[in-house]
């Protein structure tokens, strides 16, 4: 499973983390996770991420 | 004020701005503050940071104590934010830079806020190094604390680390060095603008200052852009230690009532659940909502273990100073309070209950029920304020020692 890093503000997902805070369980893809789903840190949307 | 010299060829070149009291909108400086700017002569001419739109000529005339506009070679933008950047089209038209420095965010912000086509804007990252000469600009960028485009410039050969608005203290004062103020003085301005700032980003700041450790920099300055500059081993220690104790929001065995009253009834609850508190040896703050701002709140909130809102019930919900506040605290997100909600009201009563609501949604444990009370309250109705305030202030003891 692909890691996506935020590009605003480098926070990085990890499917096997997921974002339990944000009800993203782990091992949740990123391609799966909610597309309202927002960065924790700094509140940008999905669209800002990329794979690394 | 003649330019500062930090150490040998490195200048403050900012400006203190005593009659600041309203800081960017959403928050009171109630010791106004300083946009500090600095000035490194080396075979290359850089300047750091720029200042608030209005004070530019000032800076301009300050810096020309040391060299030319004209001679400045180098602009660095360590940060967008206009407290910084607003006399940035100024000082461009003034110093015609060879070459304007700044991260990949603060390029996306600068042509979001300036018509900046024509600038000779370079992109550098965290690791890039640039020569001025004798010296080396190292840049460390530090996304989020507190914009996408915030980053430090450090000076190896001298050991400065120019931090942006990280240490930041809104204070103006004629000193520049934080050796030369009183201590706890600074100390309160440091914690207000970290609380009411960098606070929802304390795990970057946390991570921010491990990055600088296992670098191993030596850290002989710290200059902020707001504020006075650390230049003694022991203030440098004194202020990397204290933005650690910050940074983990290090609770201490104190609570926080803050609520709004109309006819004092939810003012006296809040007095009952503080002297319960206090019976558990805790540091009370009581904050009135109608005396002090939600910036003050927050200053007290950080380092509190416990936080309790009030308000009385006014039109089927809280009071407009305290919706103000607790939609200001949310979005500074403290982490690990226990939390207590209280109220007076006359036929509906949603005020405590609401209250609740906002404060388990911020994540806040709260393991007393809210207390309301109709109208006036009893004396029994008192005692039972005075319990929530033993009980949690019990919790906060045991959890603290
Ligand atoms: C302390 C602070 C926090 C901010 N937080 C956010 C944020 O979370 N998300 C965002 O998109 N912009 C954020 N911004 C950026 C502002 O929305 C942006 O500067 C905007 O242009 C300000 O508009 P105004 O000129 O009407 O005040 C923040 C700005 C400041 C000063
Ligand atoms: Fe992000
Ligand atoms: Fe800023
Ligand atoms: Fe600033």
């Amino acid at each position: 499973m692909d890691k996506y890093e935020c590009s605003i503000c480098g926070y990085v997902y990890d499917p096997a983390a997921g974002d339990p805070d944000n009800n993203v369980a782990p091992g949740t893809k990123f391609e799966d996770v909610a597309e309202d789903w927002v960065c924790p840190v700094c509140g940008a949307p999905k669209s800002e991420f990329n794979k690394v | 004020m003649h330019p500062v010299e930090i150490c040998k060829d490195v200048y403050w070149v900012g400006v203190v701005d005593w009659d600041c009291r309203d800081f960017h909108g959403y928050m009171t400086a109630p010791t106004g503050t300083t946009y500090n700017a600095f000035l490194i002569k080396d075979e290359k001419v850089a300047l750091f940071d720029s200042v608030k739109a209005g004070h530019g000529s000032e800076m301009l005339c300050r810096l020309a104590h040391v060299v030319k506009p004209e001679e400045v070679d180098y602009l660095i933008v360590n940060h967008v934010e206009m407290d910084h950047s607003g006399a940035l089209p100024e000082l461009v038209a003034r110093t015609k830079p060879e070459k304007i420095f700044t991260s990949p965010m603060g390029e996306r912000a600068l042509r979001a806020h300036f018509d900046c086509a024509d600038w000779p804007i370079e992109v550098v990252k965290t690791g890039s190094t640039v020569s001025l000469g004798k010296r080396t600009l190292q840049f460390l960028e530090t996304r989020m604390l507190h914009w996408p485009d915030n980053m430090a410039t450090f000076i190896p050969e001298d050991g400065v680390l120019i931090s942006s608005d990280a240490f930041g203290q809104n204070w103006a004062t004629s000193e520049r060095f934080a050796d030369e103020v009183n201590r706890s003085l600074l100390g309160k301005q440091l914690d207000r603008y970290f609380a009411n700032i960098v606070l929802p980003f304390s795990p970057i700041a946390q991570k921010t200052i491990e990055t600088i450790e296992t670098m191993g920099l030596d850290v002989r300055f710290v200059c902020p852009d707001h504020g006075l500059m650390f230049r003694t081993p022991e203030d440098v220690a004194w202020v990397i230690e204290r933005y650690k104790e910050l940074a983990a929001q290090k609770q201490k065995k104190k609570a926080v009532l803050v609520f709004d009253t109309m006819w004092h009834s939810t003012e006296r609850m809040a007095h009952a659940i503080a002297s319960g508190l206090m019976e558990q040896g805790l540091t009370v703050k009581l904050m009135n909502l109608h005396m002090f701002d939600h910036s003050d709140v927050m200053e007290e909130v950080w380092d509190a273990a416990a936080v309790f809102v009030g308000s009385a019930t006014h039109n089927n919900g809280m009071l407009p100073k305290v919706a103000d506040m607790l939609t200001y605290m949310k979005g500074l997100k403290p982490k690990g309070k226990i939390g207590g909600a209280f109220g007076s009201y006359g036929w509906s009563g949603e005020a405590a209950k609401d209250i609740a609501a906002w404060l388990t949604d911020m994540g806040m444990e709260m393991p007393v029920a809210p207390v309301r009370l109709l109208y006036v309250p009893t004396h029994e109705q008192l005692a039972a304020c005075t319990e929530m305030g033993r009980t949690i202030g019990k919790l906060v003891a045991d959890k603290l020692g």
